[in-house]
Protein backbone atom coordinates (compact mmCIF):
# COMPACT_ATOMS: atom_id res chain seq x y z
CA UNK A 1 0.00 0.00 0.00
CA UNK A 2 1.38 3.23 -0.74
CA UNK A 3 -0.99 6.30 -1.24
CA UNK A 4 -4.21 5.64 0.16
CA UNK A 5 -7.83 8.10 0.37
CA UNK A 6 -10.48 8.37 2.82
CA UNK A 7 -14.19 9.43 2.17
CA UNK A 8 -15.62 11.99 4.42
CA UNK A 9 -19.66 10.30 4.64
CA UNK A 10 -20.49 12.98 7.65
CA UNK A 11 -18.07 16.18 8.95
CA UNK A 12 -19.39 15.42 12.38
CA UNK A 13 -19.40 19.26 14.18
CA UNK A 14 -16.29 20.67 13.04
CA UNK A 15 -13.25 18.87 11.55
CA UNK A 16 -10.47 20.32 9.92
CA UNK A 17 -6.88 19.69 8.96
CA UNK A 18 -4.18 21.06 11.34
CA UNK A 19 -0.49 20.29 12.02
CA UNK A 20 1.31 21.70 14.70
CA UNK A 21 0.79 25.29 13.31
CA UNK A 22 1.63 28.18 11.01
CA UNK A 23 5.02 30.14 12.07
CA UNK A 24 6.82 33.04 11.17
CA UNK A 25 3.95 35.21 9.49
CA UNK A 26 2.13 36.14 12.98
CA UNK A 27 3.73 40.14 12.62
CA UNK A 28 2.12 39.39 9.13
CA UNK A 29 -1.27 39.56 10.77
CA UNK A 30 -1.26 35.60 10.07
CA UNK A 31 -2.71 33.38 12.85
CA UNK A 32 -0.37 30.41 14.05
CA UNK A 33 -3.55 27.92 13.89
CA UNK A 34 -2.57 24.53 14.67
CA UNK A 35 -3.91 21.79 16.51
CA UNK A 36 -5.46 22.95 19.87
CA UNK A 37 -4.51 20.06 22.05
CA UNK A 38 -0.70 19.93 20.97
CA UNK A 39 0.50 17.02 23.19
CA UNK A 40 -2.68 14.16 21.59
CA UNK A 41 -1.81 15.78 17.92
CA UNK A 42 1.92 14.88 18.24
CA UNK A 43 1.16 11.29 19.98
CA UNK A 44 -1.82 10.12 17.22
CA UNK A 45 1.48 11.15 14.97
CA UNK A 46 3.60 8.91 16.94
CA UNK A 47 1.85 6.32 17.58
CA UNK A 48 1.47 5.87 13.05
CA UNK A 49 5.17 6.31 13.06
CA UNK A 50 4.79 10.04 11.40
CA UNK A 51 6.78 13.17 11.54
CA UNK A 52 5.23 15.03 14.95
CA UNK A 53 4.26 17.83 12.76
CA UNK A 54 2.50 15.50 10.13
CA UNK A 55 -0.86 16.95 9.01
CA UNK A 56 -4.14 15.00 10.64
CA UNK A 57 -7.47 15.47 11.44
CA UNK A 58 -8.62 17.52 14.50
CA UNK A 59 -12.82 16.64 15.27
CA UNK A 60 -14.63 18.69 17.54
CA UNK A 61 -17.34 17.65 19.82
CA UNK A 62 -19.33 15.13 17.30
CA UNK A 63 -16.88 13.12 15.27
CA UNK A 64 -16.84 12.44 11.39
CA UNK A 65 -18.11 9.49 9.96
CA UNK A 66 -15.41 8.22 7.55
CA UNK A 67 -15.14 5.40 4.95
CA UNK A 68 -11.74 4.15 4.55
CA UNK A 69 -11.10 3.58 0.23
CA UNK A 70 -7.99 2.11 0.98
CA UNK A 71 -5.94 -0.03 3.62
CA UNK A 72 -4.83 2.17 6.17
CA UNK A 73 -3.35 2.75 9.94
CA UNK A 74 -4.84 5.02 11.60
CA UNK A 75 -4.81 6.47 15.81
CA UNK A 76 -6.92 7.84 17.66
CA UNK A 77 -5.98 10.19 20.44
CA UNK A 78 -7.78 13.29 22.14
CA UNK A 79 -11.31 13.12 23.89
CA UNK A 80 -12.83 10.21 24.28
CA UNK A 81 -15.68 10.61 21.58
CA UNK A 82 -16.15 7.02 21.60
CA UNK A 83 -14.49 6.03 18.13
CA UNK A 84 -16.01 2.62 16.28
CA UNK A 85 -15.00 0.81 13.51
CA UNK A 86 -17.73 -0.69 11.36
CA UNK A 87 -19.79 -0.38 14.82
CA UNK A 88 -17.09 -1.77 16.95
CA UNK A 89 -15.70 0.29 20.01
CA UNK A 90 -11.73 1.15 19.14
CA UNK A 91 -9.11 2.18 21.65
CA UNK A 92 -7.77 5.19 21.64
CA UNK A 93 -3.79 5.62 21.73
CA UNK A 94 -3.39 2.66 19.50
CA UNK A 95 -2.24 1.97 15.87
CA UNK A 96 -4.71 0.33 14.23
CA UNK A 97 -5.16 -1.09 10.85
CA UNK A 98 -8.27 -0.66 9.05
CA UNK A 99 -9.01 -2.48 5.48
CA UNK A 100 -10.59 -1.13 2.65
CA UNK A 101 -14.47 -0.40 3.05
CA UNK A 102 -13.90 -0.05 6.98
CA UNK A 103 -16.11 2.33 8.77
CA UNK A 104 -15.02 4.80 11.56
CA UNK A 105 -17.50 6.60 13.63
CA UNK A 106 -18.07 7.76 16.80
CA UNK A 107 -20.80 7.37 19.42
CA UNK A 108 -20.74 10.54 21.28
CA UNK A 109 -18.56 12.83 23.76
CA UNK A 110 -17.68 10.68 26.85
CA UNK A 111 -14.92 12.66 27.69
CA UNK A 112 -12.83 15.30 26.69
CA UNK A 113 -13.93 17.39 23.17
CA UNK A 114 -11.35 17.31 20.42
CA UNK A 115 -10.61 13.34 19.32
CA UNK A 116 -7.29 13.52 17.03
CA UNK A 117 -7.13 11.16 14.18
CA UNK A 118 -3.87 10.54 12.77
CA UNK A 119 -3.23 8.42 9.36
CA UNK A 120 0.41 6.70 8.48
CA UNK A 121 1.74 8.60 5.67
CA UNK A 122 0.12 12.22 6.68
CA UNK A 123 -2.78 13.47 4.85
CA UNK A 124 -1.54 14.57 1.55
CA UNK A 125 -2.88 18.68 1.42
CA UNK A 126 -0.99 21.32 -0.17
CA UNK A 127 1.42 22.76 2.32
CA UNK A 128 0.60 26.91 2.85
CA UNK A 129 3.02 29.03 4.28
CA UNK A 130 4.70 26.43 5.54
CA UNK A 131 2.13 23.98 7.34
CA UNK A 132 -0.85 22.18 6.40
CA UNK A 133 -3.06 24.31 9.30
CA UNK A 134 -6.33 24.84 8.07
CA UNK A 135 -6.77 28.42 9.27
CA UNK A 136 -10.96 29.22 8.39
CA UNK A 137 -11.02 33.22 8.75
CA UNK A 138 -8.75 33.61 6.18
CA UNK A 139 -9.68 30.42 4.28
CA UNK A 140 -5.86 28.90 4.08
CA UNK A 141 -4.52 25.70 4.47
CA UNK A 142 -6.04 22.53 5.16
CA UNK A 143 -8.22 20.92 3.21
CA UNK A 144 -9.33 23.70 0.41
CA UNK A 145 -9.07 26.24 3.44
CA UNK A 146 -12.61 25.09 5.03
CA UNK A 147 -13.98 22.47 7.91
CA UNK A 148 -14.44 19.44 5.99
CA UNK A 149 -17.88 18.22 4.22
CA UNK A 150 -18.95 15.20 3.39
CA UNK A 151 -18.67 13.81 0.00
CA UNK A 152 -15.10 14.87 0.59
CA UNK A 153 -12.24 12.55 -0.45
CA UNK A 154 -9.14 13.12 0.84
CA UNK A 155 -5.93 11.62 0.12
CA UNK A 156 -3.22 10.51 2.74
CA UNK A 157 0.77 9.78 2.15
CA UNK A 158 2.89 7.38 1.63
CA UNK A 159 4.11 4.44 4.69
CA UNK A 160 7.12 3.93 5.35
CA UNK A 161 6.91 1.34 8.39
CA UNK A 162 4.51 -1.22 9.50
CA UNK A 163 3.06 0.63 12.52
CA UNK A 164 -0.11 -1.39 13.74
CA UNK A 165 -0.22 -2.66 16.98
CA UNK A 166 1.49 0.31 18.79
CA UNK A 167 0.10 1.21 21.69
CA UNK A 168 0.25 3.46 25.06
CA UNK A 169 -1.91 3.19 28.21
CA UNK A 170 -3.93 6.30 29.15
CA UNK A 171 -3.93 9.94 28.18
CA UNK A 172 -1.49 12.01 29.49
CA UNK A 173 -3.82 14.17 30.47
CA UNK A 174 -7.34 13.50 32.76
CA UNK A 175 -9.74 15.00 30.41
CA UNK A 176 -13.16 15.41 31.19
CA UNK A 177 -13.25 15.42 35.13
CA UNK A 178 -15.65 18.76 35.06
CA UNK A 179 -13.18 20.64 36.64
CA UNK A 180 -10.31 22.34 34.73
CA UNK A 181 -7.30 23.46 36.88
CA UNK A 182 -5.09 26.06 34.61
CA UNK A 183 -1.07 27.25 35.92
CA UNK A 184 -0.77 30.71 34.71
CA UNK A 185 2.00 33.61 34.89
CA UNK A 186 0.72 36.89 35.35
CA UNK A 187 1.11 39.62 32.97
CA UNK A 188 1.64 41.42 31.02
CA UNK A 189 -0.69 43.48 31.57
CA UNK A 190 -1.81 42.20 35.37
CA UNK A 191 -1.21 46.10 36.63
CA UNK A 192 -3.89 47.35 35.15
CA UNK A 193 -6.70 45.24 37.41
CA UNK A 194 -6.97 46.24 41.20
CA UNK A 195 -5.71 43.97 43.79
CA UNK A 196 -9.67 43.10 44.19
CA UNK A 197 -9.51 41.78 40.32
CA UNK A 198 -6.53 39.62 40.82
CA UNK A 199 -7.99 37.96 43.91
CA UNK A 200 -11.60 37.39 42.10
CA UNK A 201 -9.16 35.77 39.19
CA UNK A 202 -7.46 33.52 41.35
CA UNK A 203 -10.13 32.82 43.96
CA UNK A 204 -13.35 32.23 42.22
CA UNK A 205 -14.68 29.84 39.84
CA UNK A 206 -15.70 30.28 36.04
CA UNK A 207 -17.30 28.41 33.37
CA UNK A 208 -16.78 27.45 29.71
CA UNK A 209 -19.06 29.00 27.87
CA UNK A 210 -20.81 27.57 24.16
CA UNK A 211 -18.27 30.42 23.08
CA UNK A 212 -15.33 28.16 22.77
CA UNK A 213 -14.08 27.91 19.38
CA UNK A 214 -10.56 27.70 17.76
CA UNK A 215 -10.30 31.40 18.37
CA UNK A 216 -10.31 31.57 22.01
CA UNK A 217 -12.66 30.20 25.10
CA UNK A 218 -15.25 32.49 26.63
CA UNK A 219 -15.45 32.12 30.25
CA UNK A 220 -18.75 33.08 32.64
CA UNK A 221 -18.26 33.96 36.38
CA UNK A 222 -17.67 36.98 38.78
CA UNK A 223 -16.81 40.18 37.55
CA UNK A 224 -12.55 40.59 36.86
CA UNK A 225 -12.37 44.52 37.53
CA UNK A 226 -9.69 46.87 35.91
CA UNK A 227 -8.03 49.56 37.55
CA UNK A 228 -8.85 52.40 34.47
CA UNK A 229 -10.46 50.66 31.69
CA UNK A 230 -9.72 47.46 29.64
CA UNK A 231 -8.54 48.87 26.78
CA UNK A 232 -4.90 48.47 25.53
CA UNK A 233 -2.89 50.11 22.19
CA UNK A 234 -2.76 46.88 20.71
CA UNK A 235 -0.01 44.59 21.53
CA UNK A 236 1.12 40.98 20.54
CA UNK A 237 -0.99 37.83 21.67
CA UNK A 238 0.02 34.74 22.71
CA UNK A 239 -1.24 31.55 22.65
CA UNK A 240 -3.33 31.02 26.46
CA UNK A 241 -3.48 34.43 27.08
CA UNK A 242 -5.78 35.51 29.32
CA UNK A 243 -7.80 38.73 27.83
CA UNK A 244 -9.97 40.62 29.57
CA UNK A 245 -12.37 43.16 27.72
CA UNK A 246 -14.24 45.45 29.77
CA UNK A 247 -17.18 43.18 31.09
CA UNK A 248 -14.68 41.94 33.05
CA UNK A 249 -14.81 38.21 31.80
CA UNK A 250 -12.03 36.71 30.93
CA UNK A 251 -11.49 35.10 27.20
CA UNK A 252 -8.33 32.51 26.94
CA UNK A 253 -6.98 33.10 23.75
CA UNK A 254 -6.15 29.74 21.66
CA UNK A 255 -5.10 28.16 18.01
CA UNK A 256 -7.01 30.86 15.57
CA UNK A 257 -6.29 34.05 18.02
CA UNK A 258 -5.64 37.11 16.57
CA UNK A 259 -1.95 37.61 16.31
CA UNK A 260 -2.49 41.70 18.12
CA UNK A 261 -5.16 42.77 20.17
CA UNK A 262 -6.26 46.01 22.27
CA UNK A 263 -7.33 44.29 25.20
CA UNK A 264 -5.18 44.03 28.74
CA UNK A 265 -4.29 40.54 29.50
CA UNK A 266 -4.32 40.05 32.79
CA UNK A 267 -2.21 36.41 32.78
CA UNK A 268 -1.33 33.30 30.63
CA UNK A 269 -2.12 29.44 30.70
CA UNK A 270 1.28 27.42 30.64
CA UNK A 271 1.84 25.26 27.76
CA UNK A 272 1.86 22.39 29.92
CA UNK A 273 -1.53 23.18 30.81
CA UNK A 274 -3.48 24.25 27.44
CA UNK A 275 -4.25 21.06 26.05
CA UNK A 276 -6.46 20.57 29.17
CA UNK A 277 -7.71 23.83 28.18
CA UNK A 278 -8.20 22.48 24.76
CA UNK A 279 -10.31 19.71 26.02
CA UNK A 280 -12.72 21.38 28.20
CA UNK A 281 -16.39 22.22 27.66
CA UNK A 282 -19.48 24.34 27.75
CA UNK A 283 -19.97 23.54 31.41
CA UNK A 284 -16.50 22.98 32.44
CA UNK A 285 -15.25 25.03 35.32
CA UNK A 286 -11.82 26.36 35.23
CA UNK A 287 -9.97 27.24 38.20
CA UNK A 288 -7.06 29.61 37.89
CA UNK A 289 -3.67 28.90 39.63
CA UNK A 290 -1.19 30.98 40.39
CA UNK A 291 2.25 29.80 38.78
CA UNK A 292 6.02 31.08 37.71
CA UNK A 293 7.66 30.80 34.67
CA UNK A 294 10.63 28.60 36.38
CA UNK A 295 7.99 26.44 37.31
CA UNK A 296 5.86 26.88 33.06
CA UNK A 297 9.88 25.67 32.27
CA UNK A 298 10.21 23.11 34.10
CA UNK A 299 6.51 21.42 33.17
CA UNK A 300 7.66 21.94 29.19
CA UNK A 301 10.94 20.07 29.76
CA UNK A 302 9.13 17.50 31.79
CA UNK A 303 6.60 17.25 29.07
CA UNK A 304 9.18 16.49 26.37
CA UNK A 305 11.37 13.80 28.44
CA UNK A 306 7.61 11.76 28.68
CA UNK A 307 6.55 12.09 25.00
CA UNK A 308 10.12 10.90 24.69
CA UNK A 309 9.69 7.89 26.68
CA UNK A 310 6.40 7.08 24.96
CA UNK A 311 8.84 7.48 21.53
CA UNK A 312 11.31 4.98 22.94
CA UNK A 313 9.12 2.51 24.54
CA UNK A 314 6.69 2.52 20.79
CA UNK A 315 10.22 1.86 18.74
CA UNK A 316 10.99 -1.02 21.80
CA UNK A 317 7.61 -2.34 21.04
CA UNK A 318 7.93 -2.89 17.17
CA UNK A 319 10.84 -5.07 17.49
CA UNK A 320 9.25 -6.93 20.60
CA UNK A 321 5.62 -6.67 19.69
CA UNK A 322 5.03 -6.73 23.91
CA UNK A 323 2.13 -5.76 25.36
CA UNK A 324 0.77 -1.87 26.43
CA UNK A 325 3.68 0.28 27.71
CA UNK A 326 2.15 1.69 31.15
CA UNK A 327 2.22 5.46 31.24
CA UNK A 328 2.79 5.53 35.27
CA UNK A 329 0.49 7.74 37.30
CA UNK A 330 2.84 10.58 38.23
CA UNK A 331 1.86 13.29 40.32
CA UNK A 332 2.98 17.02 40.62
CA UNK A 333 4.08 18.53 43.84
CA UNK A 334 5.25 22.45 44.20
CA UNK A 335 8.32 23.24 46.50
CA UNK A 336 9.21 26.65 47.16
CA UNK A 337 12.42 26.71 48.89
CA UNK A 338 14.40 30.56 49.43
CA UNK A 339 11.85 31.75 47.21
CA UNK A 340 12.17 29.42 44.15
CA UNK A 341 9.81 27.65 42.94
CA UNK A 342 10.16 23.67 42.00
CA UNK A 343 8.19 20.71 40.65
CA UNK A 344 8.36 17.37 42.09
CA UNK A 345 7.32 14.10 39.99
CA UNK A 346 6.59 11.62 41.92
CA UNK A 347 6.37 8.32 40.17
CA UNK A 348 5.05 4.69 41.06
CA UNK A 349 7.39 2.29 41.20
CA UNK B 1 8.53 57.00 25.85
CA UNK B 2 9.68 54.67 28.68
CA UNK B 3 12.96 55.82 30.11
CA UNK B 4 13.90 52.09 29.93
CA UNK B 5 12.20 49.30 27.78
CA UNK B 6 9.68 47.27 29.57
CA UNK B 7 9.92 43.73 29.40
CA UNK B 8 6.81 41.89 30.75
CA UNK B 9 6.48 38.16 31.01
CA UNK B 10 3.69 36.85 28.17
CA UNK B 11 3.69 33.34 29.27
CA UNK B 12 5.99 30.64 29.50
CA UNK B 13 7.02 31.33 25.83
CA UNK B 14 6.92 35.14 25.20
CA UNK B 15 8.41 38.58 26.37
CA UNK B 16 6.93 41.85 25.42
CA UNK B 17 9.45 44.77 25.29
CA UNK B 18 7.23 47.33 25.43
CA UNK B 19 8.75 51.12 24.43
CA UNK B 20 6.06 53.44 25.62
CA UNK B 21 2.47 54.16 26.05
CA UNK B 22 1.32 56.28 22.89
CA UNK B 23 0.74 55.65 19.70
CA UNK B 24 3.71 57.74 18.42
CA UNK B 25 6.31 57.05 15.24
CA UNK B 26 9.05 58.26 17.20
CA UNK B 27 8.01 54.98 19.69
CA UNK B 28 7.10 52.93 16.92
CA UNK B 29 10.82 53.59 15.41
CA UNK B 30 12.57 52.57 18.32
CA UNK B 31 10.18 48.75 17.81
CA UNK B 32 11.38 49.15 14.48
CA UNK B 33 14.70 49.29 15.84
CA UNK B 34 14.73 46.43 18.20
CA UNK B 35 13.06 44.79 15.58
CA UNK B 36 15.71 44.76 12.99
CA UNK B 37 19.01 44.40 15.52
CA UNK B 38 17.05 41.12 16.75
CA UNK B 39 16.53 40.18 13.55
CA UNK B 40 20.81 40.64 12.59
CA UNK B 41 22.12 38.94 15.63
CA UNK B 42 19.81 35.48 15.03
CA UNK B 43 19.73 35.45 18.40
CA UNK B 44 18.95 31.10 19.22
CA UNK B 45 15.73 30.11 20.83
CA UNK B 46 13.71 33.22 18.91
CA UNK B 47 11.07 31.84 17.12
CA UNK B 48 9.32 34.90 15.69
CA UNK B 49 9.22 38.32 15.78
CA UNK B 50 5.72 41.18 16.93
CA UNK B 51 6.09 44.51 15.89
CA UNK B 52 3.39 46.26 17.06
CA UNK B 53 2.40 49.84 17.55
CA UNK B 54 4.31 50.46 20.96
CA UNK B 55 6.22 47.18 21.93
CA UNK B 56 7.87 44.09 19.91
CA UNK B 57 6.34 40.62 20.94
CA UNK B 58 9.09 37.77 20.94
CA UNK B 59 8.37 33.97 21.15
CA UNK B 60 10.77 31.71 22.08
CA UNK B 61 11.32 27.78 22.52
CA UNK B 62 12.18 27.70 26.21
CA UNK B 63 13.59 24.42 25.41
CA UNK B 64 16.20 25.84 23.47
CA UNK B 65 16.84 29.31 25.59
CA UNK B 66 16.84 30.25 28.98
CA UNK B 67 14.39 33.12 29.97
CA UNK B 68 17.13 35.32 32.30
CA UNK B 69 19.49 34.70 29.47
CA UNK B 70 17.26 35.67 26.84
CA UNK B 71 16.11 38.88 28.69
CA UNK B 72 19.96 39.67 29.80
CA UNK B 73 20.84 39.09 25.66
CA UNK B 74 18.21 41.67 24.43
CA UNK B 75 18.85 44.23 27.16
CA UNK B 76 22.20 44.20 25.83
CA UNK B 77 20.90 44.16 22.32
CA UNK B 78 18.54 47.49 23.25
CA UNK B 79 21.48 49.40 24.45
CA UNK B 80 22.81 49.74 21.24
CA UNK B 81 19.74 50.31 18.98
CA UNK B 82 19.85 54.30 19.36
CA UNK B 83 23.50 53.57 17.21
CA UNK B 84 21.66 51.34 14.67
CA UNK B 85 20.56 53.04 11.29
CA UNK B 86 17.59 51.87 10.00
CA UNK B 87 17.40 51.72 6.10
CA UNK B 88 14.95 54.63 4.29
CA UNK B 89 11.25 53.41 4.64
CA UNK B 90 9.82 52.01 1.22
CA UNK B 91 6.49 53.85 0.19
CA UNK B 92 4.41 51.74 -2.01
CA UNK B 93 1.51 52.79 -4.28
CA UNK B 94 -1.73 51.54 -3.82
CA UNK B 95 -4.21 52.53 -7.22
CA UNK B 96 -7.69 53.05 -5.52
CA UNK B 97 -10.82 53.22 -7.53
CA UNK B 98 -12.58 55.88 -5.11
CA UNK B 99 -16.63 55.91 -5.22
CA UNK B 100 -19.31 54.69 -6.86
CA UNK B 101 -20.23 51.20 -6.25
CA UNK B 102 -16.18 50.69 -4.40
CA UNK B 103 -16.82 53.38 -2.22
CA UNK B 104 -20.36 53.13 -1.22
CA UNK B 105 -19.69 55.82 1.90
CA UNK B 106 -17.47 58.50 0.35
CA UNK B 107 -20.85 60.79 -0.02
CA UNK B 108 -21.33 60.48 3.69
CA UNK B 109 -17.35 61.19 4.34
CA UNK B 110 -17.84 64.35 1.95
CA UNK B 111 -21.51 65.44 3.67
CA UNK B 112 -20.21 64.50 7.15
CA UNK B 113 -17.19 67.28 6.80
CA UNK B 114 -18.83 69.58 4.83
CA UNK B 115 -16.26 69.29 1.40
CA UNK B 116 -17.17 67.93 -1.99
CA UNK B 117 -16.21 63.87 -2.80
CA UNK B 118 -13.64 65.33 -4.85
CA UNK B 119 -11.62 66.82 -2.10
CA UNK B 120 -12.00 63.85 0.05
CA UNK B 121 -10.40 61.95 -2.76
CA UNK B 122 -7.57 64.40 -3.45
CA UNK B 123 -6.97 64.72 0.61
CA UNK B 124 -7.06 61.06 0.87
CA UNK B 125 -4.66 60.58 -2.18
CA UNK B 126 -2.12 63.00 -1.13
CA UNK B 127 -0.43 61.99 1.54
CA UNK B 128 1.86 58.90 2.36
CA UNK B 129 0.73 56.81 5.67
CA UNK B 130 2.91 55.02 7.72
CA UNK B 131 2.19 51.37 8.50
CA UNK B 132 2.60 51.21 12.21
CA UNK B 133 1.80 47.17 12.23
CA UNK B 134 0.03 44.03 10.70
CA UNK B 135 -2.25 42.74 12.45
CA UNK B 136 -5.98 41.71 12.92
CA UNK B 137 -6.47 39.98 9.52
CA UNK B 138 -3.96 38.83 7.32
CA UNK B 139 -2.14 41.66 6.09
CA UNK B 140 -4.02 44.26 7.51
CA UNK B 141 -1.97 47.75 7.73
CA UNK B 142 -2.43 49.99 10.56
CA UNK B 143 -1.86 52.88 9.05
CA UNK B 144 -0.94 56.45 10.76
CA UNK B 145 -1.09 59.94 9.88
CA UNK B 146 -4.64 60.61 8.36
CA UNK B 147 -5.86 64.33 7.65
CA UNK B 148 -8.91 64.67 10.58
CA UNK B 149 -10.60 67.12 7.64
CA UNK B 150 -11.93 63.39 6.32
CA UNK B 151 -12.58 61.72 9.41
CA UNK B 152 -15.97 59.93 9.87
CA UNK B 153 -17.46 57.72 12.38
CA UNK B 154 -18.18 54.60 11.91
CA UNK B 155 -21.27 52.68 10.57
CA UNK B 156 -23.83 52.67 13.49
CA UNK B 157 -24.65 48.80 11.90
CA UNK B 158 -21.76 47.54 10.42
CA UNK B 159 -21.56 45.22 7.40
CA UNK B 160 -21.59 41.61 7.43
CA UNK B 161 -19.63 41.53 4.67
CA UNK B 162 -16.89 44.05 3.11
CA UNK B 163 -15.66 42.69 0.31
CA UNK B 164 -11.13 42.15 0.31
CA UNK B 165 -9.50 45.37 -1.47
CA UNK B 166 -11.65 47.76 0.22
CA UNK B 167 -10.66 51.24 1.39
CA UNK B 168 -12.51 52.85 4.40
CA UNK B 169 -12.15 55.78 6.96
CA UNK B 170 -13.18 54.56 10.72
CA UNK B 171 -12.54 58.02 12.84
CA UNK B 172 -8.89 59.49 12.13
CA UNK B 173 -7.76 56.20 10.73
CA UNK B 174 -7.76 55.04 7.50
CA UNK B 175 -7.23 51.30 6.10
CA UNK B 176 -7.54 48.76 3.63
CA UNK B 177 -9.27 45.17 4.30
CA UNK B 178 -7.16 42.59 2.69
CA UNK B 179 -9.83 39.62 2.92
CA UNK B 180 -13.29 39.75 3.01
CA UNK B 181 -14.57 40.40 6.03
CA UNK B 182 -17.78 41.79 8.62
CA UNK B 183 -17.02 45.58 9.31
CA UNK B 184 -18.16 49.21 10.28
CA UNK B 185 -15.57 51.03 8.45
CA UNK B 186 -16.89 53.83 5.88
CA UNK B 187 -16.25 52.52 2.54
CA UNK B 188 -14.31 55.40 0.19
CA UNK B 189 -12.79 53.15 -2.67
CA UNK B 190 -11.01 50.00 -3.25
CA UNK B 191 -8.50 48.62 -5.10
CA UNK B 192 -7.36 45.37 -7.02
CA UNK B 193 -4.12 44.85 -5.68
CA UNK B 194 -4.00 41.95 -3.23
CA UNK B 195 -2.53 42.56 0.22
CA UNK B 196 -2.72 38.86 1.20
CA UNK B 197 -2.42 36.06 -1.64
CA UNK B 198 -1.15 32.69 0.47
CA UNK B 199 0.27 31.57 -2.86
CA UNK B 200 2.70 34.04 -4.15
CA UNK B 201 6.19 34.30 -2.93
CA UNK B 202 5.49 36.52 -0.35
CA UNK B 203 2.00 35.97 0.81
CA UNK B 204 1.73 39.59 2.64
CA UNK B 205 2.52 42.68 0.48
CA UNK B 206 2.97 44.94 3.19
CA UNK B 207 5.67 45.28 5.84
CA UNK B 208 5.45 47.51 9.19
CA UNK B 209 7.38 50.29 9.43
CA UNK B 210 6.62 51.17 5.17
CA UNK B 211 4.68 53.55 3.78
CA UNK B 212 1.38 53.29 1.46
CA UNK B 213 0.41 56.28 -0.51
CA UNK B 214 -3.25 56.05 -2.41
CA UNK B 215 -3.18 56.95 -5.83
CA UNK B 216 -6.61 57.63 -7.65
CA UNK B 217 -7.54 55.75 -10.68
CA UNK B 218 -10.94 55.90 -13.45
CA UNK B 219 -12.55 52.21 -14.06
CA UNK B 220 -10.74 51.62 -17.38
CA UNK B 221 -7.28 52.06 -15.13
CA UNK B 222 -8.98 50.21 -12.81
CA UNK B 223 -9.60 46.81 -14.79
CA UNK B 224 -5.96 46.92 -16.34
CA UNK B 225 -4.45 46.53 -13.23
CA UNK B 226 -6.75 43.69 -12.46
CA UNK B 227 -5.77 42.13 -15.82
CA UNK B 228 -1.97 42.73 -15.01
CA UNK B 229 -2.24 41.63 -11.77
CA UNK B 230 -4.34 38.48 -12.93
CA UNK B 231 -1.63 37.83 -15.76
CA UNK B 232 1.25 38.77 -13.76
CA UNK B 233 2.51 41.53 -15.48
CA UNK B 234 1.45 44.68 -12.78
CA UNK B 235 4.71 46.24 -11.59
CA UNK B 236 4.19 47.15 -8.19
CA UNK B 237 5.11 51.22 -7.85
CA UNK B 238 7.79 51.36 -4.97
CA UNK B 239 10.05 53.98 -4.33
CA UNK B 240 12.13 55.02 -1.26
CA UNK B 241 10.99 57.60 1.51
CA UNK B 242 13.76 60.13 2.05
CA UNK B 243 14.52 59.98 5.85
CA UNK B 244 13.68 63.24 7.89
CA UNK B 245 11.04 64.01 5.98
CA UNK B 246 7.82 66.13 6.32
CA UNK B 247 5.88 63.92 8.23
CA UNK B 248 8.02 62.32 10.99
CA UNK B 249 6.13 64.10 13.78
CA UNK B 250 4.75 62.73 16.31
CA UNK B 251 1.14 62.63 15.32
Amino acid sequence: MNVGQFKVIDAGFMTTVQDLGRYGYQQYGVSVSGAMDHVAARISNILVGNDENEGLLEATMIGPKIEFLDDAVIAITGGDLQPTINGVHTDLNTSIAVNKGDILTYKGMKKGLRSYIAFAGGIDVPVVMGSKSTFLKAQIGGYEGRALKAGDILKTGIVHSKVSGREIAGNFYDYGSGIVELRVVLGPQDDDFTEGGIETFFNSEFHVTNNCDRMGYTLAGEKVSHKDGADIISDGISMGAVQVPSSGIPIIMMADRQTTGGYTKIANVITADLPKLAQAKPGDIIVFKKSTIEEAHILIKDLENRIDEVKKQLSSQDIEKKEAVKIKSIKDFNLTINGKSYTVNVEEL
Amino acid sequence: MYEKAKYLVSGDSAITIEFGNIISEEINKKVRAMTSAVEVKKVYGIKELVPTYRSLMIHYDPLKVDFYELVNTLRKIEENIDSIELSAPDVIEIPTLYGGDCGPDIENVARYNNITVEKVVEIHASKEYLIFMLGFTPGFPYLGGMDTRIAAPRLQTPRTRIPGGSVGIAGEQTGIYPVSSPGGWQLIGSTPIKLFDPHRENPILLKSGNYIKFKSINEKEYEKVKQQLDNGTYEYMIYSKEDGGDERGAI
